[in-house]
């Protein structure tokens, strides 16, 4: 393989990932632009609908706290050389985890609730990670094809559950009871609100609190611990680690397993902090914005950070433009998102070679 | 009698339901012969779901838009063959985009230039839609259920590209198996570099395949919105793209196998609507959850090996770099 043309660090984790959004935006302007509306009404539109009031700022947050957690999931299944596409099918039978916890403990103490919630969330999430990475670590079944699989027999066990066995009696759409009390993960307005400040209501909960420490752990986990450091080396060269000494197959169980429990957080924000019922379909496709937030990211959980925060925008600031362009609605969203995948997934080594030439090589001293 | 007569409509069923499986499947065996994986069956079909659609809509020809459907597949699949090949970019990545990208872009452009909430206007003029093709005497050999029944319903009374998607399998095997361009294909799918080595450009072959794989699935498309329904509706291809990638894997990349694969996936897809609250004897009440995972755990248990062995081509999913 050629190596791919090198690049100074701020222009690999800042200005390449900028470009490529840049083009996945420009695309996403030209379909604004043939459906018959202005692509910079829309933009203004969607800005103001993320952040131009205290209760979208919080609606972004809130949505950005989700793909935090399927954008890790994703990173973490990445440096170990694995690309789990399951992340939606993981956060879904997660949810599950977070919904059991919540509706069997619902009357004990928040104290109690929220940590086995979260727990939950996590065992459930990793435990629908474990058969996939089960069957790559020791059979070598391509792990993307069993993800995906595994996300149709999700949607299908869970809509098993919810229509047949977890539905509340006497009623029609397939949704369980309400939480109890003590299943409630507190809205951050609520919670300023008890020392004195007032912020609009919101969805936005102290889930984004775990958030910030799963990337935070993620960080010293991948980069600061040995099991971190196996797992990057798996992800380079399976072959060196044996060397090394290092098990490839249990590396793929480690990583998959973290990555599955990251995604099944989803259901702490989603179901603890705004739904509070197992409801069909809450992921709602979490699981594959994941994917676009990790690759924009770079697989770092500061880049995953910024990148949720873009995609929360744009999907709250895509709802809100629906209301002043009735011929766009967060359709254009998912095609933002696709594009994003494109550009910084697929095509990151179109503008790589042009930068580099750009920037002048020598610069590419301050790579490792 | 009634058994028989419920038989006869389950295995036409099969069928209605096999066909937009069994050619995406043969697109999917291309490619993936060719040594790219084929994740984007989904959204090149969505795409040529929707754009034969439109077409037909707008200018009342099922023939414009499947020419369409066509077209817009082909498009995409080029998209992705210019990322994985010329690029050699992350193939699962751009399938990925691309299957994204379809499922936002066509409710967009539909609720756009049909504004009817993300779908085309429904094909009820003449000509708008592909529609079953009755044999001769169909109607009268009903009178005499057996065997009568089975030619009219299973033989004759399906539309155009059914009888399509029953010829090109093995028009597909033929060229797969007894072309050089099949030998080509298959060989650069299991050694890109000893094609190379013969003076045959690997890029050329696979870029054909994907063109291939993306006629099929626009057809596939094709049929989804003008010949089993009358229109599109968002999300139209609900994961048939990804049964029709498990139907491949299933057959173990071989095209008999591969359409056994969607009849079985299909018989089970036209059975659970029929078996809906049925109790059997046994075994009581089958959930239709079950049988809709069922192709998804029966791929998973083959490819752990615990059905037969499946062995992908060797070569799949790594990008082909000349310079080492």
């Amino acid at each position: 393989m050629k190596a791919p043309a090198r690049l100074p660090r701020w222009a690999e984790f800042g200005l390449l990932p900028l470009v490529n959004l840049g083009a996945a935006l420009l695309i996403s302007g030209a379909v604004i632009r043939l459906i018959g509306e202005s692509p910079w009404a829309a933009l203004r539109l969607m800005v103001a609908g993320a952040f131009g009031a205290q209760d979208s700022i919080g609606y972004t947050l809130f949505y950005a706290t989700d793909f935090v957690f399927t954008g890790l999931a994703v990173a973490v299944a990445f440096h170990a050389g694995l690309f789990n596409i399951g992340g939606e099918g993981q956060a879904y039978v997660g949810g599950l985890g977070v919904g059991l916890v919540c509706l069997a403990c619902g009357s004990l103490s928040p104290w109690v609730v929220i940590p086995l919630g979260i727990a939950a969330g996590c065992v459930f999430g990793a435990a629908w990670a474990l058969v996939p990475a089960w069957l790559q670590a020791r059979r070598g079944s391509h792990i993307v094809i069993t993800t995906i699989m595994a996300n149709f027999i999700a949607s299908a066990l869970m809509t098993y559950l919810l229509v047949n066995v977890l539905i509340k009696p006497g009623q029609q759409s397939p949704e369980t009871r309400e939480f109890g009390p003590g299943a409630v993960m507190p809205a951050v307005d609520v919670v300023l609100g008890r020392i004195g400040i007032r912020f609009a209501p919101s969805p936005f909960n102290l889930a984004s609190l775990l958030a910030l420490a799963a990337c935070l752990l993620v960080w010293i986990f991948i980069w600061r611990t040995r099991w971190g450091y196996a797992l990057r080396v798996v992800g380079h060269n399976p072959r060196a680690a044996v060397f090394a000494g290092i098990s490839p197959p249990r590396t793929i169980l480690v990583a998959m397993l973290i990555s599955g429990g990251l995604a099944g957080c989803l259901g702490v924000n989603e179901l603890m902090g705004s739904q509070h019922r197992i409801l069909l379909d809450f992921p709602g496709g979490a699981g594959f914005v994941g994917i676009a937030v990790a690759l924009m990211g770079r697989n770092h959980p500061l880049g995953i950070l910024a990148a949720s925060l873009l995609f929360g925008a744009l999907y709250q600031g895509g709802s809100e433009l629906s209301f002043d362009m009735p011929h766009v609605n967060r359709d254009m969203v998912v095609l933002i998102q696709g594009l994003v995948i494109l550009f910084c997934g697929a095509l990151e080594g179109v503008f790589r070679a042009p930068l580099a030439a750009l920037l002048g090589s020598r610069d590419g001293a301050g790579q490792p | 009698m009634d058994a028989y007569r419920e038989l006869i409509l389950l295995l036409a069923a099969t069928i209605r339901v096999a066909t937009p499986l069994v050619l995406a499947s043969l697109g999917g065996l291309f490619s993936e012969r060719s040594g790219l994986v084929d994740l984007g069956l989904e959204g090149k079909m969505l795409a040529a779901a929707f754009a034969s659609a439109a077409v037909s809509a707008a200018t009342g020809s099922a023939w414009l838009g499947l020419g369409a459907g066509v077209g817009a597949a082909t498009a995409l699949a080029l998209v992705i063959a210019f990322a994985c090949v010329t690029h050699r970019g992350n193939q699962v990545v751009a399938a990925m985009a691309v299957n994204i990208i379809v499922a936002g872009l066509a409710p967009t452009l539909a609720l756009a230039w049909f504004d009817q909430g993300g779908q085309t206007p429904q094909l009820e003029g003449p000509g708008q839609r592909f529609l079953g093709i009755a044999w001769p005497g169909a109607l009268l050999a009903r009178r005499h259920p057996f065997p009568g029944l089975a030619y009219a319903e299973l033989l004759s009374g399906h539309n155009l590209i059914v009888y399509l998607a029953a010829a090109l399998v093995p028009a597909g095997a033929w060229v797969l198996y007894r072309t050089r361009f099949g030998l080509r294909l298959r060989a650069v799918g299991e050694n890109p570099l000893a094609v190379d080595t013969a003076g045959i450009s690997v890029n050329a072959l696979r870029y054909q395949a994907s063109i291939i794989s993306g006629a099929l699935c626009g057809v596939a498309g094709t049929y989804l919105s003008t010949a089993a329904s009358a229109g599109f509706v968002r999300d139209m291809t609900a994961g048939k793209g990804y049964l029709a990638l498990a139907a491949l894997i299933f057959g173990k990349w071989r095209p008999y196998p591969t359409l056994a694969a969607c009849l079985l996936f299909a018989f089970a897809d036209a059975g659970a609507a029929r078996l809906q609250g049925v109790s059997m004897p046994v075994i009581g009440v089958i959930p239709v959850q079950f049988i809709i995972a069922l192709p998804y755990l029966l791929t998973i248990l083959l490819l752990a090996g615990f059905v037969g062995e499946a062995v992908a081509p060797k070569a799949i999913g790594v990008p082909y770099s000349k310079e080492r």
